[in-house]
């Protein structure tokens, strides 16, 4: 199978996996899931050099879910990826599971625990800037919302990057327009996002956070500049994938009746019979 | 003597954040200068209603919760009466110098509403949960700590607040809790704890959701011939120390119940009273100084011991029954 198919299929796999995770558990962030989908798996299954059998490998790329609430398509990422039994995303939620409502350092594959939002940022740098006095080249990717964008510790973190030069620090932005209230831009407004980037010292990007060729291709090349951090402005559909789902706040923590649940499973099926 | 207090409805399905916003709106239509700040969370504090009724009396900051504390305190500073409703975990941690030196320093006028307290968000684990909000607000000079038990008290809070000028740190629960009393037809008090069963064998202190959970104990406990004194102490600071020395002296033994952290809630102040004063023995159930367990709520308070089982044990234990 040509690669490219290949990461388009399992981005509906993935998105399969989770929907009926959080339907079971009756529990979850469907809408913030399936936005950032297509960026886990650009990264986790082609652009991070990681070895799920040797998770504390001191030379892989580092993930920062700095949007720690879209969890579910993590945990199945990192379930499909092989870092813990699959069998386990049924615990999901459950009491005394590892597998909680936020990414936890306990299961393998995840660096640093979020959840509360504005914080993954800073970790990143401090990650990176580790990298940079060991000579290593591992690089540090680091997904955060667009709502998440009004927390003021970001703006601090983003200074520091550009100040210590951390050409080997890459945050993605959500850029779904939407977050629990509604709008981006009803809520608190951050636009422009990408002159605000710029202007604290990054290269900014903007691709369609949607379409794995582009993303395989944005994400692969880092450093863009060297000396400066990258930030990938990835413009998403919330909700993706799932046609009543799209772009609609209440989907943001909503979990499927099981009418919903059947038809979000249905419309997945077929697109992946599109690959077939 | 308040046993007409002492009517436990079950069922209830009316949570406190619904009442807190209910009350807030009534009172709100009647004074402009009242205003309500949100950090993306209206609809976690059910304040949807209210946006759309008042919508001029609602400033939403974006999910900045430092922000929303300073520019409460602005506000105050310029005398409206800002009410900041967020959630419980990130308001008493991610904002907390904000409301040491904006708020309670300078002396604002700001009500901080710590909504989905405790393990409410029991699965979202350690960055949902506020179990240290009661230790680190209570050690603020100047700064109120508050939480009620039921809905009725919940309403009688908040129409106390409106007119009362120091700051409050306010936690209130996300799910629906069952009813402590019988109305909101009874006197409320800031800072002065409600007796809401007589005994002399043992006394159960308890705040917030635990207060239902002493209820119950005492219910169960009578039946056996034990007679526990229940204290609701919706108010930790200001501390009603004088019903706790009171208990001390005419029963005994002391259990505290908290949906909180063992350490600097309301175990350790009924501590430092019973210490200094009359000392006593005094069980703290709690969480325990750990990343608490994850899962629904009354799982998590089973675990640790916040159940009528596990009350009436520790009971049986400390008085040195059967
Ligand atoms: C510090 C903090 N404040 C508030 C929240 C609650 N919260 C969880 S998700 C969310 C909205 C996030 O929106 P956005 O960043 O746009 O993410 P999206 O789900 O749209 O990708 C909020 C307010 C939180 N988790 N952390
Ligand atoms: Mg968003």
């Amino acid at each position: 199978m040509e690669e490219s198919t290949f990461l388009k299929r399992k981005a509906i796999e993935i998105r399969m996996d989770f929907v009926k995770m959080i339907y079971e558990a009756g529990t979850g962030h469907t809408g913030s899931s399936l936005s950032n989908t297509d960026i886990l798996v650009a990264l986790f299954y082609k652009v991070m050099n990681l070895d799920p059998k040797n998770p504390k490998w001191g030379e892989r790329d580092r993930y920062v879910q700095s949007k720690g609430h879209a969890v579910e398509s993590y945990w199945a990422v990192l379930a499909d990826k092989g870092f813990f039994p699959k069998e386990e995303l049924k615990t999901y939620s459950q009491f005394q599971s590892r597998l909680i409502g936020h990414p936890n350092n306990k299961v393998p594959g995840v660096e640093v625990n979020t959840g509360a939002l504005g914080h993954g940022l800073a970790v990143s740098v401090g990650m990176a800037l580790a990298a940079k006095k060991d000579s290593k080249s591992y690089r540090v990717f680091t997904l955060m919302g667009d709502g998440e964008q009004a927390e003021g510790s970001i703006w601090e973190a983003a200074m520091a990057g550009a100040h210590y030069k951390l050409d080997n620090l890459v945050g993605i932005i959500d850029r779904n327009r939407l977050q629990i209230t509604g709008s981006t831009d009803d809520v608190l407004s951050n636009e422009p996002l990408d002159e605000k980037w710029r202007s604290f010292g990054w290269e900014v990007i903007e691709v369609d956070g949607n379409d794995m060729d582009q993303l395989v291709d944005v994400l692969s090349e880092t450093p863009r500049v060297t000396g400066k951090p990258t930030l990938v402005l990835a413009n998403t559909l919330k909700g993706k994938g799932i046609s009543f789902a799209e772009n609609t706040v209440g989907w943001h923590h909503h979990v499927p009746t099981k009418a919903e649940f059947d038809q979000a499973m249905d419309e997945l099926s077929k697109q992946l019979e599109v690959f077939v | 003597m308040n046993n007409v207090l002492l009517q436990k409805v079950e069922g209830n399905k009316i949570h406190n954040r619904k009442v807190a916003s209910e009350t807030l709106l009534e009172l709100a239509k009647k004074d402009r200068d009242i205003l309500v700040l949100t950090s993306d969370s209206r609809g976690s504090a059910s304040l949807v209603p209210f946006a759309d009724a008042l919508p001029e009396q609602l400033v939403e900051v974006g999910i900045a919760e430092q922000n929303i504390v300073g520019i409460a305190a602005g506000l105050a500073s310029a005398g409206k009466k800002p009410f900041v409703a967020s959630p419980a975990c990130f308001l008493s941690m991610r904002s907390i110098e904000q409301i040491k030196v904006d708020v309670a320093y300078s002396q604002m006028n700001v009500k901080l509403i710590g909504i989905s307290g405790g393990v409410s968000y029991g699965a979202l684990g350690m960055t949902h949960h506020s179990l240290q909000d009661l230790a680190v607000t209570r050690a603020i000079p100047g700064l109120h700590v508050m939480m009620p038990a039921d809905r009725h008290e919940t309403k009688k809070m908040f129409q106390a607040l409106v007119n009362y000028e120091t700051p409050v740190y306010v936690r209130i629960g996300r799910n629906p809790v069952n009813d402590c009393y019988q109305s909101d037809e009874y006197e409320f008090e800031i800072g002065k704890a409600v007796t809401m069963n007589e005994g002399n064998d043992i006394t159960f202190i308890a705040i917030g959701e635990t207060v239902r959970i002493a209820l119950d104990s005492a219910e169960k406990l009578a039946q056996v011939g034990i007679h526990c004194r229940v204290i609701n102490m919706h108010t930790i600071k200001p501390l009603d120390e004088e019903v706790i020395i009171k208990a001390a002296k005419e029963t005994g033994n002391i259990i505290t119940l908290e949906e909180h952290s063992v350490y600097g809630g309301l175990g350790s102040a009924v501590t430092e009273v019973v210490s200094q004063n009359y000392p006593v023995p005094v069980r703290i159930l709690g969480i325990h100084d750990e990343p608490a367990v994850t899962g629904k709520t009354p799982e998590v308070f089973n675990h640790y011991g916040l159940s009528v089982e596990s009350v009436s044990k520790v009971t049986k234990e400390m008085i040195n029954y059967g």
